[in-house]
This record gives structure tokens, C-alpha cells and sequence, in this order.
């Protein structure tokens, strides 16, 4: 049996068996022999010849198959359109309505004089999806085991469905195999809807007013891009380019004049993927997607559902490169990363403060798709790669710091580093991770400017204000993190090996991927874009000298501890009167004692999230009203 | 990189702290000129360095300094990589993982007043980063190159392309500099309502790495600002000096503003001079 095939059906069928496990010893056990075994299929695909060859995937035909898929959509629908109803939800209702009515005239007025050569396929750029799906989605899934443990403890009034919750978890993960292999778009679309619908039961599965209402928000926003993915399929094939294959489209997006065909489509498209990586207007289902427990943030945010967006605007990229409507893309994707990492400084709680620099980040990734040069995608998929990483890394950190400290807020955080040790010192590489040089994105950063201003210059205004504001959150939440205030209580030493080996995993990745990423670019990114492009771009010689050097100067930090505490006199603060007991009690004025407090800014002004959320919307709809314009007209 | 580059390079390494410590002695008699006193000895900044390396070291927390030893260590690395003629995106993200570890030693520090500093600091770096970044991507416009070797041997002066960022640049100038009105996290004078900010649990040894840092970092902003003028280099190297003297009457004539009109009229000025220059930019250049 094919790989492709097995990485697609092995999480349905393990989701499956854990879904009609009898206890929780069972379903723990399948779900760690699951990852492992999903871990070692996806590392499978790096070696040569264990994989198909590029393109080669032609064996799978069966009318039965887009029959059951056909079959599956529609009962996916009907199952929307009855938990739509009864919960009273009306736009989902509509949408789902419009969408499922568009498909089945479709399949059942074409659907049998359709014809397609490759229902799947792999190429550089589906491995390293793979990686990121088949080895972080995993390792998430290793960590809930733990976590959704603790989670039910201190969560009595959340009914226990966790077969359930690892059944919608795999069958995520399946499906995501199968975004990312898909040629045959009728497929990747029903993938596509699968992903909607498990993130839709998963940000439900407390059951409350909230997050059932934020389940249907994440619904409708994702059933309208679903909406426009149905559409740009449709016109595809009814269109000149009449066919319903990826490879297709892209080819017949490289021709000038055959342009028109499938600009149409591949913006549509784009659109779907825009509102699934949670671009402004539609960022607010990924925030609304923080009351879900945590596994399922780090889930949606790193490996899974985003990615699915961010994966198929890059993947569309060619095709946009140089169009206007692509330049709008790239406009909104820009905006979102500035209005994005702005709203960040106004937050406090933690996986707030993710989310939105996960939107921030995404928009990046979409401005790359939208300016669709060679050297625009090489930044784009270094992204994708860095991020899944880190973002992890901080979700499940938090994660652990929220079940053990009951807290999750940023100003709850002083003193973590002599509390969780360990977890800070993660949280703080994972942070670094996202912003820092000589680390991860901020090669990224450095690759997103330079094809910028190659491509449109005047978007740099955008990403320089963006990345301003970036710095400012994750230093102050750092800093949170190193502040000594009171005396140390162990926190620590309850967190379990579910939750540690995924951890430790994730950090020796964040770091180690920065180290090893002129690999990751020559044997991933560059094939992928001499494939597509003929071009390929990459960091100079000295560059990555330079990059080094940091590197090993920043890891030379750890060392100078060795110098704790040497020639040094230990005394208490300065406090602006007589330091009283402890070192943050001062007896002030009048004799009357004083504790000190340390607290971060917010600068609710200019910065505040109302505000600047309408702000963003209000722009971003306008932009998207003239890229769709832009796409019929093909400018 | 050739191997002149290297011996500049070699060279900002060891001379850095004598000519900034020698322009900080300058400064200081300038600045007392102004207010109408005679001022310390050219080369009082070196003695107090030296006096601070003979004090005792007090910390409050153990690690404290040790974020400080790295903070110089990268101060030092950025201007070697600019003197370099490296790119100037990474000396910039260098330079901003130099300014972490000072504002990172602050907090770890744990007092309330580097805490404050710490934080002003932070605003301070968001308020000057974009019309920095900005700086790089007009002088890529212009000179195809984010290389500062091949920036500086650029024919013409870069100022006649880019005012509008040159200006914007100005601005933000007085901020890295720690000059009056945006030395909002620590100051040389005595008009300090944060004690010392960001310094204030700093003593001894440590005090004295972060006046050497500050020394180094004075002669790459200016090396900075010489980038737009390098098309002249003798009326450059004047017109950079001249800058400097600006921002020493800059500093005596203002009083300090709160981190509201510093991030605001610092965004404001960036955001609309940079935009119109890069917009007029990729027009002229077309």
C-alpha cells in the first residue's frame, strides 16, 4: 500500500479504535503507538526511494472512492446543517446550505465526465508539510495524554468525552495528510472540510455557552472561505482551464495568456486558505479558539488547520506572483501582521498573546503567497517551518504553567523562572525562537525584507512597524518570566512524561532547525522552488557565518552561569525609602509600610483591541472587495 | 570580505572605547559650556570608568550581570559587523539582541526602578526600530546592496535620495543617543525621576561595561549616520560631527517627554517620511 495512502488512512483507523476503547489505559496506549507510528511514516517520506518520486502517483482510481467521499461530504453537511439549526445558528446555516447545494448540482450534474490523471501527490513542499503534520501534530497528541488528564481533574463540570476528543484529533491529522497530498481538488476540498468540521468539534468540546458559540463563529467564517474554495472549483472546471487538478491549475498559471483561466479560481482559493490561516476579517475564530483546552490551540496554531491555509496560498503562489489581486493578498497579509502584533501589546493572557502573534505571523506567510516570487515563497515556507515549531513549543509550555499554577496571565508569571525552571527556560528559547536573532523567524524576517523590497517596497512599512511592536510583547513577557519577587514554591515536579517529552523535543528542534536550516533550505525549499520557479535564492556564504557566530555566542550564555554568584555582594533593591523584611516591602512616608509591585505596560492607548480590531476588519473587507474585483476583471 | 574589511573591523574593536570615551569627554564639555560651566577634563569619562572597575559589585540578583557581560559582547559584535561592511538587516537584528540582553538584565534585576527603565527602554527600541529598518531598505532601493561595503562606496551621497528618511532618522537619532528629550530610560544628567532607570541596580564592574557598551555604540550610530553622506567622504565625516553637536544643543534645550509623545511622534514622523520617500523611491528609480 501506497505511503501517501497509509499516512491518511493510519490516523482515521487508529481515531477510530480509540474511539471504542474501554477505559483510558487502552486509548492512552493506542494514542502513543498511533504518534509513533505517524512519526515514523512522515520521517519515512525523507528517504529517497521509500516515497513515490515527484508526480508519480497515479494508481489510485476508483469511482467508489469519489463516490464515498461524495457521500461523506454530504452527510458532513447534513450533520452541520443539524447542529446549525438546532443551536439556532443562522449564517452557518446558510452558508452550509449554499455550499453543500453548489456541490452536489456539481458532482451530480459533472461529476461523471470528470476526469483526472493524479488524485495525489508528493513534492518537496508536501514532505516538509508532512513533517510538520506527521512529527509536531504527534507529539501534541503525546502531551494530551497528559494534559487532558489534569485537565478533567481540575475541570469537574466538563463532561469526559476524551475518546472522543482523540478521535477528532486523529481524524484531524489524517485529513491534513490529505490537504497536503491532494492533487484532485474535489479531494483536497473534502479534506479541507474535514479540518473545518473537527475544529469546529474540537474548540466545543467544553460544551459551554462560550465555547459553543465560538465553535459556530470558527464554523461560519471557515463555511465562507469553504464557500469560495466550491466556487473557485466550479469555475475551474467550467472555465477554458476545464480541469479540477492542482498540477493543472499551476501549469496553466504559468502561461501569460492562459492566465485568465485560473487567476479566478486560484484567488478563490487563496480566499478559503485566508480565512483558514485566520486572516483579518476572519481572525477572530482563532482567538475565539483559545477556550478550547490547550493541546487543541497548539493543534489549530502550529501543525494543523492554519497551516492548512498558509500551505495552500503558498502552494497557489506562482500563479498570483505579479497580479494585482496578488498584491492585494500580500496588502491584507501585511495589515494583519501590523494590526496583529499592535493588538498583542494591549494582552495579558498568555495564549492571547499566541494567538494573536500567531495571526501576526500568519499574515507574514500570506504577504509571501501574495507577492509569489521565488525568494517571497523561500521566506514563506521558512515560516511555516519556524513557526509550527516555536508555536508549539509556547502553547504546550503554557499549557503546563496554566494546569500547575491555575494561572495563565502574563502578570501571574514573575518568579517562574525559580518556580518551573525548566518550563521557563523552554518558554524563553521558544520566544526567542519567534523574534529573536540569530533564531528561526528572524531568518525569516530577514529573507521576508529582502523579497519585499525586491518585489514592492512600499509593504515594508507594514512589516517594520509589525516587527517593532513584535518585540516589544515577547521582551516584556520575557522579562515577566526572569523577575524575582517572592520566595520559590515547586511547581515543577508534578508535570508528567507526556507533557516532558514533547517539551524537551520541541525545544532541541527550535534551536536545532536554526542551526540546521541552510539544510532544511537546500534539500526541502530549493528543489521544491527549482521545480516550480527555475530560481532559487538563499542566504549568502558569510550570512550564515554571521548567523552562526550568534548563535554560538547566544548558546555561550547558558555557560557564564558558571560564574553565578562570583565576586558579587548580594543586596536588597533600591525602593525610594528603608527596606523593611523582606525586598519588597519599603516603610515609605508617614512610617506607613509599602509592597511593591511590578507591572508590565498595556498601553490599552494606542493599542487597544477593540479599537484597532474594527479598525483592521474595516480595511482588510475593503482590500478583500478589491482583490475579488482585481480576479474577475484579471488585472 | 576582504581583508581590509577585517582590519577595520579589527580596528573599531580596539579603538571604539577611546574615541567614544574621547567624544563622551567632548560631550560632556560642550554640554557644560552651554549651561555656562567650565566641565570635567576631556578624559574624566575614562577615569570614572576606571574608578567604577576598582568598586565592589553589588547586585540584587546573582545572574543579574551576566546578562550585562553579553550585552557589551553583542554591542561589541554589531559594530564589528557593520566596520565589517556586513548586511545591514543583521546588524540591525544584532543590535536589537544587544539592546535585549541590557533590557533583559533590568528586569532580572527585579527593582521597581530598572523594571520602569526596563520597560521605557523597550519603547524606546520600538519607537526608533522602524525608520531604522526603514534606513536599510531605502539604501537597498538605491544601491541594490544591503551590504554596508557596498552602501558606503556608493557614487553619490544617499541624503539626496532619501531626506524624507534621513530626517525621520534624525529624529530617532536622539533617542539612541540617550539625549534629552528621549533619554526616557536613563540619562547622564541629574534629572533622573527614576533614580537611575535601567541602570540603577547596576554598580561596579558592571556600571562600567555598560558605559564601554555605549562608547562602542556611539561610533557605529555615528558610522550609521555617515552612510548617508559617504559619497563625499571629507564633508561626510564633517556633516557627521556636525550631527553630533546638533543633538548635544538638541539635549541642552530640551526638556525630557513622556513615552506617549516619544512613541507616537517618533511612529508619526517615521511612518509618514518613510512612506512618502519610499513611494517617491521606487517612482524615481523605475
Amino acid at each position: 500500500m501506497n505511503l501517501l495512502v497509509l499516512l491518511i488512512v493510519v490516523p482515521l483507523i487508529s481515531g477510530l479504535l480509540m474511539l471504542v476503547s474501554p477505559g483510558n489505559g487502552v486509548r492512552n496506549f493506542l494514542v502513543r503507538v498511533a504518534s509513533m507510528l505517524l512519526i515514523a511514516l512522515s520521517v519515512l517520506l525523507l528517504i529517497p526511494g521509500a516515497a513515490p518520486g515527484l508526480f508519480s502517483l497515479a494508481d489510485i482510481h476508483s469511482e467508489h472512492i469519489n463516490q464515498g467521499m461524495f457521500i461523506a461530504e454530504m452527510g458532513i453537511a447534513l450533520y452541520i446543517l443539524y447542529a446549525c439549526i438546532r443551536n439556532r445558528k443562522i449564517i452557518a446555516t446558510v452558508l452550509i446550505l449554499l455550499q453543500a447545494g453548489l456541490l452536489a448540482y456539481f458532482e451530480l450534474k459533472y461529476g461523471h465526465g470528470i476526469t483526472v490523471a493524479r488524485n495525489l501527490f508528493i513534492d518537496p513542499l508536501s514532505v516538509v508539510m508532512a513533517q510538520i503534520i506527521g512529527i509536531i501534530g504527534s507529539l501534541i497528541c503525546i502531551y494530551a495524554v497528559g494534559y487532558m488528564k489534569d485537565f478533567h481533574e481540575h475541570h469537574a463540570e466538563v463532561k469526559d468525552k476524551r475518546n472522543f476528543f482523540f478521535f477528532v484529533l486523529f481524524v484531524f491529522l489524517g485529513a491534513m495528510f490529505g490537504v497536503v497530498f491532494a492533487n484532485n481538488l474535489l479531494w483536497l476540498y473534502f479534506f479541507w472540510e474535514i479540518t473545518t468540521l473537527c475544529s469546529f468539534l474540537l474548540i466545543g468540546y467544553k460544551g459551554d455557552e462560550v465555547s459553543v458559540n465560538n465553535a459556530f463563529r470558527a464554523l461560519w467564517m471557515n463555511l465562507l472561505g469553504g464557500l469560495g474554495f466550491a466556487a473557485g472549483i466550479v469555475y475551474l472546471y467550467l472555465g477554458s482551464a476545464h480541469t479540477v487538478e492542482l498540477d493543472q491549475l499551476l501549469l496553466l498559471g504559468k502561461t501569460a495568456t492562459l492566465l485568465p483561466a485560473v487567476l479566478l479560481p486560484a484567488v478563490l482559493i487563496t480566499f478559503a486558505g485566508m480565512a483558514k490561516a485566520a486572516q483579518m476579517p476572519f481572525s477572530s475564530w482563532l482567538l475565539g479558539a483559545m477556550v478550547a483546552p490547550t493541546p487543541v490551540s497548539a493543534l489549530l496554531h502550529s501543525s494543523t488547520m492554519v497551516k492548512a491555509g498558509v500551505y495552500i496560498a503558498i502552494r497557489l503562489a506562482p500563479v498570483l506572483q505579479g497580479t494585482s489581486a496578488g498584491f492585494m493578498i500580500a496588502v491584507i497579509g501585511g495589515l494583519t501582521f501590523m494590526i496583529g502584533s499592535f493588538i498583542t501589546i494591549s494582552q495579558s493572557d498568555a495564549k492571547k498573546v499566541l494567538a494573536y502573534s500567531t495571526v501576526a505571523n500568519l499574515g507574514l506567510i500570506i504577504l509571501c503567497a501574495g507577492i509569489g516570487t521565488y525568494e517571497a515563497v523561500w521566506a514563506g515556507i521558512l515560516l511555516i517551518i519556524f513557526h509550527a515549531i516555536s508555536k508549539c513549543l509556547l502553547f504546550l509550555c503554557v499549557g503546563v504553567v496554566d494546569n500547575k499554577s491555575g494561572s495563565r496571565d502574563i502578570e501571574d508569571m514573575d518568579t517562574l523562572i525559580i518556580n518551573m525552571p525548566k518550563v521557563a527556560v523552554m518558554m524563553l528559547i521558544g520566544m526567542a525562537g519567534m523574534f529573536l536573532a540569530p533564531f528561526g523567524m528572524l531568518i525569516s524576517k530577514w529573507a521576508v525584507l529582502r523579497a519585499i523590497v525586491d518585489a514592492s517596497p512600499v509593504l515594508a512599512i507594514l512589516i517594520v512597524f509589525g516587527s517593532a511592536a513584535t518585540l516589544f510583547f515577547w521582551v516584556k513577557w520575557m522579562g515577566k518570566l526572569i523577575t524575582v519577587i517572592e520566595p520559590r514554591h515547586d511547581l515543577e515536579d508534578t508535570v508528567s512524561s507526556n507533557e516532558w517529552v514533547p517539551l524537551v523535543l520541541l525545544t532541541v528542534a527550535t534551536i536545532g532547525v536554526c542551526g540546521l536550516f541552510p539544510l532544511v533550505a537546500a534539500v526541502f525549499i530549493d528543489p521544491y522552488l527549482m521545480a516550480t520557479y527555475g530560481h532559487t535564492t538563499a542566504m549568502t556564504q558569510g550570512n550564515i557565518i554571521i548567523m552562526a557566530i550568534m548563535l554560538a555566542l547566544v548558546m555561550l550564555f547558558p555557560l557564564s552561569f558558571l560564574n553565578y554568584g562570583k565576586n558579587v555582594k548580594v543586596v536588597d533593591p533600591y525602593l525610594g525609602g528603608a527596606n523593611t523584611n523582606t525586598a519588597n516591602v519599603f516603610t515609605g512616608s508617614a512610617g506607613a509600610l509599602q509592597t511593591i509591585g511590578m507591572r508590565n505596560y498595556y498601553m490599552e492607548w494606542p493599542f487597544g483591541e477593540a479599537k484597532l480590531s474594527r479598525l483592521g476588519i474595516a480595511t482588510t473587507v475593503v482590500f478583500l472587495l478589491i482583490m475579488l474585483g482585481a480576479a474577475i476583471l484579471c488585472l | 570580505m576582504s581583508m581590509n574589511l577585517v582590519l577595520i573591523s579589527a580596528l573599531y574593536v580596539i579603538l571604539a572605547p577611546f574615541l567614544g570615551g574621547i567624544l563622551a569627554g567632548v560631550d560632556r564639555i560642550i554640554t557644560a559650556r552651554m549651561q555656562g560651566r567650565v566641565g570635567p577634563p576631556v578624559l574624566q569619562p575614562f577615569y570614572d570608568v576606571l574608578k567604577l572597575m576598582q568598586k565592589e559589585t553589588l547586585v540584587v540578583r546573582k545572574s543579574q550581570n551576566l546578562y550585562i557581560l553579553f550585552f557589551l559582547i553583542f554591542i561589541i559584535f554589531t559594530g564589528a559587523l557593520f566596520f565589517a561592511g556586513g548586511d545591514l538587516l543583521l546588524f540591525i537584528f544584532a543590535l536589537t539582541l544587544a539592546g535585549i540582553f541590557f533590557v533583559l538584565a533590568a528586569y532580572k534585576a527585579s527593582s521597581p526602578y530598572s523594571f520602569i527603565g526596563a520597560e521605557r527602554e523597550l519603547i524606546q527600541m520600538m519607537s526608533y526600530e522602524p525608520i531604522v529598518l526603514l534606513s536599510a531598505v531605502g539604501m537597498y532601493m538605491v544601491t541594490k546592496s544591503f551590504y554596508v561595503c557596498d552602501i558606503v562606496s556608493f557614487h553619490t551621497s544617499l541624503i539626496s535620495y532619501m531626506p524624507g528618511i534621513f530626517l525621520a532618522f534624525l529624529y530617532v537619532l536622539t533617542i539612541k543617543f540617550r539625549k534629552s528629550p528621549f533619554d526616557l530610560s536613563m540619562s547622564h544628567h541629574a534629572h533622573q525621576e527614576l533614580v537611575k532607570g535601567i541602570t540603577t541596580e547596576f554598580s561596579g564592574r558592571a556600571l562600567a561595561m555598560i558605559e564601554i557598551a555605549h562608547w562602542y555604540e556611539n561610533i557605529f550610530l555615528l558610522g550609521f549616520v555617515y552612510l548617508f553622506f559617504a559619497g563625499n567622504p571629507v564633508l561626510g565625516v564633517v556633516l557627521t560631527l556636525c550631527i553630533y553637536f546638533f543633538e548635544i544643543l538638541i539635549d541642552n534645550t530640551f526638556a525630557r517627554a513622556k513615552w506617549q509623545l516619544t512613541l507616537n511622534s517618533s511612529w508619526a514622523i517615521s511612518g509618514v517620511l518613510g512612506l512618502v520617500n519610499i513611494i517617491a523611491l521606487s517612482y524615481v528609480l523605475k
